[in-house]
């Protein structure tokens, strides 16, 4: 001990004469308690409060440690987390003074943990002594309530139903690749396909929001939410529902031929009805082909006044082009927005199905004039022999009717197939639901994509290793669309599946 | 020798007792128990009395006394005092001390020669001390303790003093009392020391709590041991080497 010499001001050391310990007799320094540690340790054991042995609480499902009373938390061997919660497991760590804490190695395969504490404690006469000791905590598997739900398969909270109404898949191609790329099915506990769509279920309603959410930005759609009680208790006034989300998604898609009510077709910059839609995005984009006119179509505003689809893609038949006249800019009718990426031309086109049959050709203007020449095939949709039921189409002067609408051109489908060096991600399991209709509906998706840069920009595509080294087999390429190389992302070949590691597990 | 007694249950003992070479004070206690201690080992040599003062039985922290004589506080009654004074031997004087710190035995600690007294003690109690007792008076503290009376207990043979004395402080009261001093505890370690202990010339009586180790330092300091070393080589010495020679 030190005492500040008030005169001279020089510590000093003061000289006490040594006594003898009151229980040995052993000669030592005066202290409070006038006992040689060792007697003293004899004596009073400052740890006695504190139990030497534990318990932790470990599921083996996600890994996790319980921390009481009902925390599940994620933590290493020898992590401050993990500390923190053997330290809370001490029950008489509350009357010493913890000093020091550190974890002795064990294996990791023992299932122990051991802690080493040093800790404090004021004994009689206001004599503070310090103790090392270590306590050894056994782990033991307890299965967390949320595994135990997964367990169960009875665990959703949330359900988003997402339907279309229409004769394809393609949006749904679309969607899943749109929410791969954002991981927006992070959350998802199942995924299940239903006739006209998905379900995709959830164990927090917020969850299920986010992916509302998600998807009114990217497609057009509009929901409805409906929840059923499942229980409720009377004295603390909880009540718990199970939610459920309509999304419904617009049902034009792509190559679409729609007829528009008159008044969304004036609000379009008075566009003609009759139009084709290029694209869905968050927006409907169409293109009259007569002007090169474009427009876009809100989801607010498609909801606001409802229509269907005149012509689908599968009633559309295959013409060949006898003769083409690109339609010199001059000569073109000026609109506002018109298209620069396609070229207005006249053509003279005959059914694929007439040809050596009879010489019958009609005439029609298309905006596909940048990539057609003479020969080439083309679908489109004969309106001379179409018998249409549609509340706007009859409200149409027969003069404004064309005779055909062309909508895409064909190309050699298994030329094209053979030629494609990439591919996307799939949801786990997708693949092994395909149908022949379905993997038709997928190809075309593919298509689609190579048809159209701005698809691609929400999408991930991946370099296909397997067909990358068969390049340059035949350079005869006729034009067909083709995705370049430095579009395509190199495939991360992640440990963990493209639905995440935790969902794969809880999907069915 | 040195032996070990309860007040009724309480280690304390120096509370409840005053002894001298002359005479023993004893509390009154609830039971005899305490008393027949004190009885049945000095009871045959010096007078051993119950005793109150002021009401009270803390009678060891109340009085001071040797084999010369005793100082009471004033708050003393006078039948308490009568009582005293009956039972004593009369060569012993007996008075009560006009003195602001009435716990006498606290502020004062002596033997039959010297006496260490409180710094802030009366000048007059000091002159009475003097007259009564016989003593030559110190005014000091022990341990940087200004209670001498609870903490230092000596008699004509040796003292202790509290574990925390410098080894300076020992060496001056050591010379200022004429006795050897040593620290040292009772109890199991308690530094109170007048509180657990009091003793005479030839005997003393601790707290039950004390240790062999405490009750050894005592006996030797004391010369209170039955078989010192000194008698085999004073008395028997020559004897057994006449035998053997």
């Amino acid at each position: 001990m030190e005492y500040i010499d008030d005169a001279s001001g020089i510590a000093r050391q003061q000289q006490y004469s040594l006594i003898s310990c009151c229980r040995c007799g052993l000669q030592i320094e005066p202290n409070p308690t006038n006992m040689c540690v060792d007697c003293l340790r004899s004596d009073v054991d400052i740890t006695e409060d504190i139990p030497k042995t534990s318990a932790l609480s470990f599921c083996r499902g996600c890994e996790r440690y319980l921390q009481p009373p009902n925390q599940w938390i994620k933590a290493g061997l020898e992590s401050r987390e993990l500390l923190s919660i053997c330290l809370k497991k001490l029950k008489g760590l509350t009357k010493v003074k913890l000093v020091d804490a550190g974890f002795v190695w064990t294996e990791p395969h023992s299932m122990r943990v051991k802690v080493k504490l040093t800790v404090q404690k004021e004994v009689m006469n206001a004599a503070v002594l310090q103790q090392v000791f270590v306590v050894e905590y056994v782990v033991q598997p307890h299965m967390c309530d949320d595994c135990h739900r997964v367990e169960a398969k009875d665990f959703w909270r949330a359900v988003v139903q997402i339907r279309q109404k229409s004769d394809h898949k393609k949006t749904f191609f679309y969607l899943e690749q749109l929410i791969l790329k954002h991981k927006a099915h992070r959350s998802t506990v199942n995924i299940k396909p239903m006739a006209d769509g998905l379900d995709f279920f959830f164990t927090k309603q917020d969850d299920a929001k986010k992916l509302v959410e998600f998807l009114s930005a990217y497609v057009p759609s509009r929901y409805v939410t409906g929840k059923e009680l499942v229980s409720h208790d009377i004295r603390n006034n909880k009540f718990t529902y199970k939610y459920t989300f309509s999304v419904e998604i617009v049902p034009i898609c792509k190559d679409h031929i729609i007829c528009l009510p008159q008044k969304t077709a004036q609000q379009m910059g008075s566009i003609s009805p009759l139009v084709i839609v290029q694209r869905v995005t968050q927006t409907i984009h169409v293109i009259d082909p007569h002007t090169l006119q474009v427009g876009e179509l809100s989801s607010a505003n498609y909801w606001r006044q409802p229509f269907t689809a005149l012509v689908s893609p599968k009633q559309l038949i295959e013409f060949m082009v006898m003769e083409i006249d690109i339609v010199p800019d001059r000569d073109r009718p000026f609109r506002p927005r018109m298209s620069t990426k396609h070229g207005l031309a006249d053509v003279y086109v005959a059914r694929m199905s007439d040809l050596g049959v009879n010489e019958q050709q009609f005439h029609c203007r298309t905006h596909l004039g940048h990539i057609l020449k003479v020969g080439d095939t083309v679908l489109g949709f004969d309106f001379t022999n179409a018998n249409l039921n549609h509340q706007h189409f009859e409200k149409m002067k027969t003069d404004r009717i064309p005779d055909v609408m062309l909508v895409k051109k064909v190309f050699d489908n298994a030329r094209r197939m053979r030629r494609r060096k990439w591919r996307l991600q799939r949801f786990d399991g997708a693949q092994d639901l395909d149908t022949e209709s379905m993997t038709k509906d997928y190809n075309d998706f593919l298509d689609d994509l190579e048809e159209d840069q701005g698809l691609r920009e929400n999408v991930n595509i991946y370099k296909d290793p397997t067909k990358i080294t068969v390049e340059s087999e035949d350079t005869d390429d006729e034009g067909i669309p083709q995705i370049s190389l430095q579009e395509m992302l190199e495939d991360l070949h992640l440990t963990e599946d493209a639905t995440g590691g935790e969902g794969a597990d809880m999907m069915e | 020798m040195a032996i070990r007694a309860q007040f009724e249950g309480n280690n304390e003992i120096g509370v409840f007792a005053k002894l001298t070479n002359n005479y023993c004070l004893v509390g009154i206690g609830g039971s005899e128990n305490f008393y027949s201690v004190f009885e049945g080992e000095i009871g045959d040599t010096i007078p051993v009395v119950h005793a109150s003062i002021a009401g009270c039985r803390v009678i060891g922290r109340m009085c001071v006394g040797n084999r010369h004589g005793l100082l009471v506080p004033n708050t003393t009654t006078d039948q308490e005092l009568q009582h005293i004074r009956n039972a004593l031997p009369d060569t012993v004087k007996i008075y009560r001390a006009e003195e602001k710190l009435s716990a006498l035995g606290n502020v004062i600690a002596c033997n039959d020669y010297v006496a260490l007294v409180h710094p802030d003690l009366d000048r007059e109690t000091e002159d009475l001390l003097v007259d009564t007792l016989n003593v030559e008076v110190f005014r000091h503290t022990v341990a940087n303790n200004v209670l001498v009376g609870s903490y230092a207990v000596f008699s004509n043979q040796g003292g202790m003093v509290p574990p925390k004395t410098s080894v300076e402080d020992l060496d001056e009261l050591s010379s200022l009392l004429q006795v050897p001093l040593v620290a040292g505890t009772v109890n199991r370690g308690s530094e109170v020391l007048a509180a657990g202990l009091v003793v005479n010339d030839w005997m003393a009586v601790c707290g039950h709590d004390t240790t062999s180790t405490e009750v050894s330092v005592m006996e030797s300091i004391f010369k209170l041991s039955d078989h010192e070393p000194s008698q085999i080589q004073t008395q028997m010495r020559d004897s057994l080497v006449d035998t053997l020679s």
